[in-house]
């Protein structure tokens, strides 16, 4: 790879008239970021400016553009995970079938989900999903990630200390639980079959979904009864 | 590439914080940045791992100060460069050079909603040996290459256990490079956590990666 640290900089300050310094209030906003991360003033013109030109270059179509971000919006999120476990926690030969293969089983409830896989988490087994090479995350069930799960801290940690990352996200496991690590490097897409909460014998699908979160699929949290709920 | 992307076991990188009720995108240029991502792709001058090791290769200090967006306005703008699909001049004005030729987008509307709701298999359907089998303990190579690679440093020379044959896959180290699909078995590997990472970890603890037969090797 040719590219040069110096090509990227003039990326950086090149487009639309980038200031070179960046105002006080943005900066102060910068170090107050606990994961270091910068989000320059004035990337959104550049991106603004980007998108310009390449629509007046017919390299893409703004109804494109508008489409791709309205399903990730308003379409495909983690209700559609939270449907699947409903159905998988009052039907166990669906369960069987979702953990057996997860791309049929979510396909009979109308979802496509190329090399998707759940995994089961029990009294004795936790499952946590990380991605450490970049972002890779299940998005035909959960849509796209959360920051947190892309930031450095998530992705070097959960690896070498996921009990630490756990705990500090409210999860306590048991000493002689087991955690299992799933780094998603390839294709293959995991999440979370999370422990269906004591006292919930009596709910339906609908009522059991609504207390399923992205994070309990993720396997960074555990699903709360109704009464605990924050 | 031993980039500061292959963050797995790197520490001092402080605690995860959790942003509560955190929107899909935090700004309306973070949705526009990933959907020309996607729309781009179909013009087929790089393709997934090209595009995933754009990001790797921008540069270090760069890549731990960026946003995730902010990454990708980078390594797009790039990756466009560099494939000729756009200057830097046109890129730094936001306006076409003059005499450049107005194309048709590669994906439509249409396109794009089939593409998101779909996904994109990188599964092959070809015959190809598999030279390993499950249950076989098998070792990770250790290599070291300055271009693109799904074989995490800290999973390389260490042992694991074959769990499940995946069938064959697209193999991102030649994918990336467009030096072809190279179609071969993608393994499910067990590992131990204290084989990663010494006693301090649990001895019934484990770690999961998908393997391409090209990272093994026979003990």
């Amino acid at each position: 790879m040719d590219t040069t640290r110096r090509s990227f900089l003039t990326t950086a300050v090149g487009a639309a008239g980038a200031a070179a310094v960046p105002p006080i209030a943005a900066q102060a906003a910068e170090a107050a970021h606990d994961d270091h991360q910068d989000i320059p003033p004035d990337v959104a013109l550049r991106v603004r400016s980007l998108e310009s030109l390449l629509v007046e270059k017919g390299l893409v179509d703004p109804a494109a553009l508008d489409a791709i971000v309205d399903a990730y919006e308003r379409q495909i999120g983690p209700h559609i995970g939270a449907r699947v476990i409903a159905r998988a926690w009052t039907d166990p030969a669906f369960k069987r079938r979702l953990l057996d293969n997860a791309e049929e089983a979510i396909a009979e409830m109308g979802y496509r989900g190329p090399h998707v896989f759940a995994v089961e988490n029990t009294p004795r087994v936790h499952n946590i999903i990380v991605c450490t090479l970049c972002s890779c995350y299940p998005t035909s069930v959960l849509g796209l990630p959360p920051v947190w799960y892309k930031s450095a801290p998530y992705r070097s940690r959960t690896v070498i200390d996921p009990r630490g990352v756990l705990s500090e996200l409210g999860v306590q496991l048991d000493d002689d639980c087991e955690v299992r690590v799933w780094d998603s490097n390839a294709e293959l897409r995991y999440f979370v079959l999370p422990e269906r909460p004591a006292g919930t014998e009596g709910l339906g699908e609908d009522a059991l979904a609504a207390l399923i979160t992205r994070d309990t699929m993720i396997g960074t949290a555990k699903v709360l009864p109704p009464a605990v709920r924050p | 590439m031993n980039g500061v992307h292959d963050m797995g076991g790197q520490q001092n990188h402080g605690p995860v914080v959790v942003e509560k009720n955190e929107p899909v995108f935090h700004a309306p240029w973070e949705g526009r940045m990933y959907a020309m991502n996607t729309a781009l792709r179909a013009w087929r001058r790089w393709n997934i791992d090209g595009g995933r090791h754009g990001t790797e290769s921008v540069p270090a200090a760069d890549y731990l100060r960026m946003s995730y967006y902010a990454r990708w306005y980078a390594r797009t703008v790039e990756l466009m460069i560099r494939t000729g699909m756009v200057t830097r001049a046109e890129v730094d004005t936001g306006r076409p050079a003059q005499g450049s030729v107005r194309l048709v987008p590669a994906m439509t509307a249409v396109q794009a909603r089939a593409v998101v709701s779909n996904g994109v298999v990188y599964s092959r359907d070809v015959a190809v040996a598999a030279n390993f089998a499950v249950g076989q303990r098998v070792r990770m190579r250790n290599i070291h290459p300055t271009t693109h690679t799904r074989l995490p440093s800290y999973a390389r020379g260490k042992t694991g256990t074959v769990e499940r044959d995946n069938g064959v896959f697209v193999f991102p180290d030649t994918n990336a490079h467009l030096l072809g699909e190279k179609p071969q078995h993608l393994y499910l590997l067990r590992f131990a956590a204290r084989e990663l990472w010494g006693d301090a970890a649990k001895p019934q603890d484990s770690l999961y990666l998908n393997m391409w037969e090209d990272y093994l090797e026979r003990i």
